[in-house]
């Protein structure tokens, strides 16, 4: 079962790969600097955020906007939105994986 | 027979590689996470009150400068494709220039705090209580953490530097400095959510 899995993974990854190299994607120059202005946006309102006082919702604001950010690095800085699908794939297990042991470790504390 | 001889070379499986040692970073960080969660629920004042105490601008402005220094060492790489080597060391010149003005700025931070004795097994510390003792203990072993990950990161990108001059990372053979960017990347995005956890959530 395991093999047979990742025998498709392994197929899967070098299909693409030849389709990549048909690609050979550069981003252009602008691409980085608009999205490094958004980040800087993004960052400057996570901080006047802070200054209004909101409650435990600050947390939840502060958190997505965190989250928004590391999309476009990810996305952009990293390319996994011109890469392989693969990738994406992974890191979202890999962060669903954190987020999972963050929750179940929260329910322990407050339901015990 | 010598025709015959080939390189091998996998960009993908380098690729892939540089990304499965991300995901045990990113789950390293994941713990740190966790494990401040649950400090933070129990000591929820402490927490409060300690992070008022962090200096917002410079954490501000550390994180502009690491934003800067990722979309830097990204458009190096474009730089790479489009065969213009001088305009990628320069913009790798740039990283690790921004790379040591956070450096810097931590140790300011950092001694600033030192001198007012807050650090880890601190007897003035200790005094304050449970909770100042577990945010201080959280925001010196992550932030420090980081630091060891920006210094082997300006180590990498270093490395990719004497490369590119050498002409053993090339406008064909770039993967290796796509995998330090890859890496200085995941160094941000760490301190994407270090800076809104311990600075802002006040």
């Amino acid at each position: 079962m395991d093999i047979s899995l990742s025998l498709i993974l392994f197929d899967y990854l070098k299909r693409s790969e030849i389709m990549e190299n048909e690609k050979n994607h550069i981003i252009p120059y602008r691409t980085f600097l608009i999205v490094l202005a958004g980040l800087i946006v993004l960052t400057l309102t996570s901080v006047a955020v802070t200054k209004i006082y909101l409650g435990t919702l600050t947390v939840f604001i502060a958190l997505f906007i965190a989250a928004l950010k590391s999309t476009f690095v990810l996305r952009v800085f990293m390319h996994l939105k011109f890469e392989n699908k693969m990738f994406t794939l992974m890191v979202i297990a890999v962060t669903l994986l954190i987020g999972v042991v963050i929750f179940i470790t929260l329910l322990d504390y407050l339901f015990r | 027979m010598s025709l015959n001889m080939e390189i091998h070379r996998d960009d993908l499986a380098s690729k892939t590689g540089m990304w499965l040692f991300l995901f045990t970073e990113m789950i390293l960080f994941g713990g740190l996470f966790v494990v401040y969660s649950v400090y933070r629920y129990k000591n929820a004042d402490a927490f409060h009150l300690a992070a008022h105490e962090l200096n917002i601008f410079f954490g501000t402005a550390n994180t502009i400068i690491l934003l800067i220094s990722s979309s830097t060492i990204a458009m190096s790489i474009t730089a790479m494709q489009k065969k213009n080597k001088t305009f990628a060391l320069l913009l790798l010149g740039i990283t690790i220039f921004l790379g040591l003005v956070f450096l810097a700025n931590k140790y300011v931070e950092w001694g600033h705090h030192i001198k007012e004795h807050i650090y880890p097994g601190s007897a003035v510390l200790a005094l304050r209580g449970q909770g100042d003792v577990l945010f201080y203990g959280l925001y010196f072993f992550m932030t420090g953490l980081h630091a060891l990950h920006i210094i082997i990161g300006l180590v990498f990108i270093g490395f990719i530097v004497v490369f590119i001059i050498r002409g053993k990372v090339t406008s064909d053979n770039f993967v290796l400095h796509e995998n330090s960017g890859l890496y200085w990347h995941l160094v941000d995005l760490i301190w994407i959510f270090l800076f809104p956890l311990f600075y802002l959530i006040t």
